[in-house]
């Protein structure tokens, strides 16, 4: 009788997994068979990889709620309970440096921008010069972000209204977009949207949602989001400053 | 079978590295600064093996289906033969209007699938006593999506400069944040940033490159860049209208209701 209610609860989480994935199978088997009209490649491996997407799917949202978003508050709720607002911002920075320096995505894209400026002259074509400019470029965006925590969670500390900040920073990134070299703006744009891999947004979203629950005056949903706003804002800034740093 | 596992042990192992930052700073500050034990420690380690080993299988099965189609299907509808134009031949953009269809349908249909944003959205429910509905949330943040990348397809076809479209995209955010209940805005701003990640990227890296250098007189270092950034932009804007119609919604409720009273 155990089973079959524990059987019953997986078959239902995993149909909600698939559920979220039946878009994307209509559009690529509309797209195969009706616009482009040919076979599928290697049609076997495309199903087994389907069925790892839709297991990997349902494990990493159970995991969500039992691991990451406890994790994620617990560490909010003893920060603010120790009191001290050094470490919080220490914690900050850290969250936010830690797990964009080592984000697949961002490796990626620092070494493409480093090809893209030798091959534009902007830097010296050689080696060693590139891989000094991808790792600066790095350095850079994980620092960005790590700032982004830590203005964020003060935001959540002091209630200061998100929109004045972000606003603010929109009229940075156009002021910096008129002097920033122009080979650099699209990666700029673009090094904001890449810095929040899928570990990190749940980890701060709870950080942040935790903290404004339990500070006083403050409201999960008004203030606890935003994190993830500022941590998508920052890097752009700093990424045309130093394009006007290294050009 | 023993290259799937090979395959497998090897994301698992990227995975596992991508987190143990993570894991070493919350260990640091357990046994440095907090010094106290954590409750449910036992159901957290569990949860965070859920999380590397549904990652990792998530990302080997992308690998193996969807990537390797999506981006075939990128090449082959930017190909010149496809879209019955001369080959080295600057074409009409109305000619690519396949591209545009298929950028506007996968990037829907790659951010309801998107872990990060079925993340923010199951908290959303959860701080708003579930007035905040996750479905709902979901196709908002993907119509924008798909508006993004179907605007932003036109402009790699049209060479139109990237920094126009997305300072007008942030006077437009700027001038709705005036008129959105204060409450959701902040929700409306995250939304930007969790819908670019492991399904979204690699197949908008993969379309803008494909279609930049399929697009006579285009540079792919240069007008490859910039889907993501739109794909950043737009759902703020769609998040907010959605917010700003719910509002206009209530409201247009409330004078009725106090008509009827009366």
């Amino acid at each position: 009788m155990r089973y079959r209610k524990f059987i019953l609860l997986i078959l239902k989480k995993l149909w909600a997994a698939v559920t979220d994935l039946i878009p994307i199978i209509v559009v690529v088997v509309f797209f195969q068979s009706v616009v482009i009209r040919q076979p599928f490649p290697e049609i076997g491996d495309v199903i087994f990889g389907i069925l790892l997407v839709i297991v990997g799917l349902m494990l990493f949202i159970e995991g969500l709620e039992i691991g990451l978003f406890p994790i994620g508050e617990t560490m909010a709720y003893a920060l603010a309970k120790k009191g001290s607002l050094l470490w919080l911002m220490v914690f900050s920075f850290a969250l936010g440096f830690a797990t964009t320096i080592a984000e697949p995505a961002l490796i990626a894209v620092a070494k493409e921008a480093s090809i893209i400026s030798s091959d534009a002259g902007l830097i010296n074509n050689n080696q060693e010069v590139m891989d000094n400019y991808a790792f600066g470029l790095r350095l850079t965006v994980a620092f960005s972000v790590g700032l982004a925590i830590v203005i964020g969670v003060l935001r959540i500390l002091k209630g200061w209204p998100l929109h004045y900040l972000i606003i603010g920073g929109y009229v940075l990134v156009m002021l910096m977009t008129l002097i920033a070299p122009k080979e650099i703006i699209g990666l700029a744009y673009d090094a904001g949207g890449v810095t929040t891999s899928t570990i990190t947004v749940p980890l701060v979203t709870a950080l942040g949602v935790g903290l404004a629950t339990v500070i006083k005056g403050r409201s999960p949903l008004t203030d606890g989001f935003g994190l993830i706003a500022f941590a998508s804002l920052l890097p752009m800034i700093f990424v045309m400053a130093y394009g006007l740093f290294w050009f | 079978m023993i290259d799937y596992i090979m395959d497998f042990s090897l994301i698992l192992f990227y995975t596992m590295r991508d987190v143990l930052p993570i894991v070493l700073l919350i260990v640091f500050f357990q046994l440095v600064v907090l010094k106290q034990p954590i409750p449910h420690l036992k159901k957290m380690i569990l949860g965070g093996i859920y999380v590397v080993l549904g990652l990792a299988l998530f990302l080997m099965g992308l690998e193996k289906a969807l990537f390797p189609v999506g981006k075939i299907m990128a090449s082959q509808l930017s190909d010149p033969v496809f879209l019955g134009v001369t080959e080295g031949e600057l074409a009409n953009w109305r000619s690519y209007y396949w591209i545009y269809i298929f950028a506007a349908l996968i990037g829907f249909a790659t951010t309801i699938a998107e872990p990060s944003l079925i993340a923010v959205a199951i908290k959303a429910d959860e701080v708003s006593a579930g007035t905040i509905n996750p479905w709902g949330l979901r196709i908002t943040v993907a119509i924008g999506v798909a508006f993004a990348l179907a605007l932003g397809t036109f402009r790699i076809v049209t060479g139109t400069p990237l920094y126009i479209y997305i300072m007008v995209g942030y006077l437009i955010v700027i001038i709705q944040t005036f008129f959105t209940p204060k409450k959701l805005i902040a929700l409306a701003y995250d939304s930007g940033g969790v819908t670019t990640s492991t399904v979204t990227v690699p197949l908008v890296a993969a379309l803008g490159l494909g279609l930049s250098s399929a697009v006579p007189g285009r540079n792919p270092a240069i007008d490859g860049f910039g889907l993501i950034a739109f794909a950043s932009l737009f759902p703020i804007i769609t998040v907010l209208g959605y917010a700003q119609f719910m509002e206009l919604k209530n409201r247009l409720l409330k004078i009725k209701t106090k008509k009827n009273a009366l």
